[in-house]
C-alpha cells in the first residue's frame, strides 16, 4: 500500500467567528498530484497554510509527511516547499541571490552551487543577475517554483501557481509537476483551471470551507449524477433566462456560442428540454457530457444556498 | 462596405467637472484618514506630546543642580554660607560625603553637576580676617547646565554674610567679602558648547537612523508579501532578529567614524578617555537602538505605522535625554522619564569619555541601563513576533 503524504481529520480554522475551514479531512498519498479546486474565499490558502504550519488549526489533527501538524511544524518546514498564491520572493533581489538565499536557510552544503544547478534547471542562466522584481508573470513563477524544490522537498503546495500565466508556460509548469511526482514527490495545487483540475491524479472540491467532493476527475462528474444538454442558435440569451426557473433546470451556463443546460434529475430536465423544443424550433440541441466546469458551478450554487 | 461610425456617448456634466472630482477625492482621503487609527493618534498626540515637553519640562534657566558637599569644618558661618547658596535656588545639595574621591566620582558620573568643598578652619579663618577659599568645583561639560548658577555664585559672598554675621562678627562684614570662592570648571574649562553639542550629535544621529533602519525590517516584509515565504522556511524568530541587527551594526560602525573623526578632527573636541570603551560602548548603544526599532516593526501593522512609532520615541529623545536642554535643569519628573531613554545614558557615556576621561566603573549604571535596554527589547520583540499567520 502506499505511503501517506497528508493525512489530516477534522481540521477546522476559524478567523474570529467566521470558520473558514470546516472539519476537513483529507488523505493524499506519496507521490500523487492532488489538485485543490473551489470559488473564492472558500479556504484553499488557509488550508494550505494549516499544512505547513503557518495557522494553527482551531481544532483537528494529523499528520504531514509523517510529523504532527500541531507539534512538529518546524520539522515540516524544512520538507515542504510553499509556493504562495502571491509572489513573495524578494523582489529587489536577484534572481540568483534569492536562490542562494532559499539554499542557505535550508542549509544546503554549497548554496552557491546549488543556487546555479537551479538556475540552469530553469533555464534562467541568462538573467541570473536580473532582479526578481522585473521578471513577467510566467518568469517569476518558474523562479518561484525553483525556489521551492530547490531544498529537495518532500511536499509541494502550490497555491495557485499559474494565476495569470500563459497558456504555453502553464503547459511547462504541468510538465515539470509531473516529473515532480514521478520522483516521488507529492503535490498539492490549487487552481481555478479545468484543464489543470484534469491533470491532476485526484481532486478536492472545497466551497465555504467545507470539502465538497473528492475523488478522479471522472469520479467527481458520475458522482454529480449531472445530465447535461447543449444548444445553439440565436436568441440563446432569451432562451437562459426563460430556462433557468424551469423544473429539472440546476444550471445554465453559456460557452460561447452555445449554452450549456445541466441538471441532477434527468427526467424532470428532459421533460423541460422537451417543452422547450416544440416552443421553439429555432434551436439545436444536443445531449452533452457533463464537463467538470459544470459540476463544480453547481457544487458551488447549491453550496451558496446552504452558506446563506 | 463602409462601418457606420460609431456614434459617441454623450460627455456627462461638462462643467463643475473640476469640483466634482476635487470632491472625490476629498471624500476619499478623510475615508481613508479616518481608517488609519495612528495617524489620527499622531495627529492629536503630536502637538500635545510637544506642548507638554516644551512647556513643562525643557528650562534653559536651569535651577536646584545637584551638588555635592565635603564639609571639612562645620559653624554658624558655613551654614550661612550653605543656605545661602542653598536659597539661590540654583543648588541642591543631595549628598554629603567625606573624601574628595567621592566628589571626584560623583562628578564623573553626573550624578552632581557642583561640588563643594568648605576647607577645613574655615570658621576661624573667617573670624580672623585670613580671607580662606570655599572651593566649588562645576561639571562643565554642559555650559548652558551650569553658567547661570556660576554667575549667581559671585553675588553670594557678600549678600549672604551681610545678614548673618552680625554682633561681634559685624565688623568682618562690614569689609569686602571675608572669604573667597575658589572656582573649579572641570572637563570644558573654556565653556566650548560645542564640546558639548558634538559628542551629543552621535548620539542623535545613531539613534535616529539605527531606529529608522530596523523599524521598517519586519513591517516591510509583511507589506511585501514575502513574510509568508520566510516563516514557511525552517528560520527561526532569534536568527531573524539578528540577521535583520547585525548588518545595521556595521552601518552605526560606519556614522560613528565619521562623527569621531570630525569630532577630534574638525571641531577640536578632545577625546580624553579611551577611544576603544567609546568604540565599544557607541556599538552597544546602536544596537540598543536597533532593538528598540526593531521591536517597533514587530509591534506596527505597517511600514507607516512604523515609522510614525520612531518618530513618536525620537521626540522625546531630542528634548529629555540632556541633549538640547540641560537634563539636571529639567523637573523630577521629566529626568525620571529621561532615564528610560537610551540616548540619556548614552550622552552621559559619550561625554565622559571624551571630556572628563570616565573609565567604565565611572559609568556603569549607565552602562547597565543600555544592556538592559538591548534585552529588554529583543525580549519584547521576540514575543511579538508572530511566528504564523493566525
Ligand atoms: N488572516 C485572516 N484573517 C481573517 N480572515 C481571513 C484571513 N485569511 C483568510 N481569511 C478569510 O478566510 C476566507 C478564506 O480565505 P482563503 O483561504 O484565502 O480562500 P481561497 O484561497 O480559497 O481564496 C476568506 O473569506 C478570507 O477573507
Ligand atoms: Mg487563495
Amino acid at each position: 500500500m502506499k505511503e501517506i503524504a497528508i493525512d489530516v481529520t477534522g481540521l477546522t480554522k476559524r478567523f474570529g467567528d467566521r470558520t473558514v475551514v470546516h472539519d476537513l479531512s483529507m488523505q493524499v498519498p506519496k507521490g500523487e498530484i492532488f489538485g485543490f479546486l473551489g470559488p473564492n474565499g472558500s479556504g484553499k490558502t488557509t488550508t494550505i497554510r494549516l499544512l505547513c504550519g503557518l495557522l494553527t488549526p482551531d481544532s483537528g489533527e494529523g499528520m504531514c509527511l509523517g510529523f504532527d501538524i500541531l507539534k512538529e511544524q518546524e520539522r515540516i518546514k524544512s520538507h515542504v516547499g510553499y509556493m504562495t498564491q502571491r509572489f513573495s520572493l524578494y523582489t529587489d533581489l536577484s534572481i540568483r541571490e534569492n536562490l542562494e538565499f532559499v539554499a542557505r536557510v535550508y542549509g544546503l552544503s554549497d548554496p552557491r552551487a546549488a543556487a546555479r544547478g537551479a538556475i540552469d534547471r530553469l533555464g534562467l542562466s541568462g538573467r541570473s543577475e536580473q532582479l526578481a522584481g522585473e521578471l513577467s508573470g510566467g518568469w517569476k513563477q518558474r523562479l518561484a517554483l525553483g525556489a521551492c524544490i530547490l531544498p529537495n522537498p518532500q511536499l509541494l503546495l502550490l497555491d495557485e501557481p499559474t494565476a495569470g500565466v500563459d497558456p504555453k508556460a502553464r503547459r511547462e509548469f504541468w510538465d515539470e509537476i509531473h516529473a515532480l511526482a514521478a520522483e516521488g514527490i507529492t503535490v498539492l495545487v490549487s487552481t481555478h483551471y479545468m484543464d489543470e483540475a484534469e491533470r491532476c491524479h485526484e481532486l478536492g472540491y472545497i466551497a465555504y470551507g467545507d470539502l465538497l467532493a473528492r475523488g478522479t476527475a471522472q469520479q467527481i462528474i458520475d458522482q454529480s449524477g449531472l445530465s447535461t444538454w447543449i444548444v445553439s442558435g440565436e436568441g440563446l440569451h432569451q432562451l437562459a433566462r426563460d430556462l433557468r426557473s424551469r423544473p429539472g433546470v440546476d444550471m445554465v451556463a453559456p460557452f460561447g456560442a452555445e449554452l450549456h443546460v445541466a441538471g441532477r434529475d434527468r427526467s424532470a430536465l428532459d421533460a423541460t428540454i422537451e417543452a422547450a423544443k416544440r416552443a421553439s424550433s429555432s434551436h439545436h440541441w444536443m445531449r452533452g457530457e457533463p464537463s467538470l466546469e459544470d459540476v463544480f458551478i453547481l457544487l458551488m450554487d447549491s453550496a451558496k444556498d446552504n452558506f446563506s | 462596405m463602409r462601418a457606420p461610425t460609431y456614434s459617441r456617448p454623450a460627455v456627462r456634466q461638462p462643467d463643475a467637472g473640476f469640483l466634482r472630482r476635487t470632491w472625490a477625492m476629498i471624500v476619499k482621503e478623510f475615508v481613508q484618514m479616518r481608517r488609519d487609527r495612528m495617524t489620527f493618534a499622531t495627529m492629536i498626540t503630536i502637538p500635545v506630546l510637544q506642548l507638554v515637553l516644551f512647556g513643562f519640562a525643557i528650562n534653559t534657566d536651569p535651577k536646584q543642580l545637584p551638588t555635592a558637599l565635603l564639609l571639612r569644618d562645620d559653624g554658624p558661618l558655613t551654614r550661612a554660607v550653605l543656605a545661602a547658596m542653598k536659597n539661590s535656588d540654583y543648588f541642591r545639595f543631595t549628598r554629603q560625603v567625606r573624601d574628595p574621591a567621592m566628589l571626584d566620582a560623583m562628578l564623573r558620573s553626573g550624578e552632581a553637576l557642583f561640588a563643594v568643598e568648605v576647607p577645613a578652619s574655615f570658621e576661624r579663618d573667617v573670624r580672623r580676617g585670613d580671607r580662606p577659599a570655599l572651593l566649588v568645583i562645576a561639571d562643565a561639560t554642559d555650559p548652558v547646565a551650569t553658567g547661570t548658577a556660576v554667575s549667581a555664585l559671585q553675588g553670594l559672598t557678600d549678600s549672604a554674610l551681610r545678614r548673618d554675621l552680625r554682633g561681634p562678627d559685624e565688623k568682618v562684614a562690614a569689609r569686602p567679602p571675608p572669604f573667597e570662592i575658589a572656582l573649579q570648571q572641570r572637563y570644558n574649562p573654556e565653556g566650548e558648547t560645542r564640546f558639548n553639542i558634538v559628542p551629543g550629535l552621535l548620539g542623535i544621529v545613531l539613534t535616529m537612523t539605527m531606529m529608522m533602519f530596523t523599524a521598517l525590517a519586519v513591517t516591510r516584509e509583511i507589506e511585501r508579501g514575502t513574510m509568508e515565504s520566510l516563516l514557511a522556511m525552517p528560520i527561526r524568530p532569534v536568527e531573524i532578529m539578528i540577521g535583520k541587527i547585525a548588518p545595521f551594526v556595521l552601518v552605526g560602525f560606519v556614522q560613528m567614524s565619521i562623527i569621531l573623526s570630525a569630532a577630534y578632527f574638525v571641531f577640536g573636541v578632545p577625546i580624553v578617555g579611551s577611544l576603544g570603551l567609546l568604540i565599544v560602548l557607541t556599538t552597544l548603544f546602536a544596537a540598543a537602538n536597533l532593538a528598540v526599532g526593531y521591536t517597533f516593526s514587530t509591534i506596527a501593522q505597517n511600514q507607516l505605522q512604523a515609522v510614525q512609532l520612531t518618530f513618536f520615541f525620537f521626540l522625546p529623545n531630542i528634548l529629555l535625554s540632556g541633549f538640547m536642554f540641560p537634563f539636571r535643569g529639567m523637573p523630577e519628573w521629566a529626568q525620571w522619564l529621561g532615564e528610560f531613554l537610551p540616548l540619556t545614558h548614552f550622552l552621559r557615556i559619550v561625554r565622559g569619555i571624551m571630556l572628563k576621561g570616565n573609565g567604565f566603573t565611572d559609568m556603569e549604571v549607565d552602562v547597565l541601563a543600555l544592556v538592559i535596554f538591548v534585552v529588554a527589547a529583543m525580549g519584547i520583540a521576540l514575543v511579538r513576533f508572530r511566528r504564523t499567520l493566525d
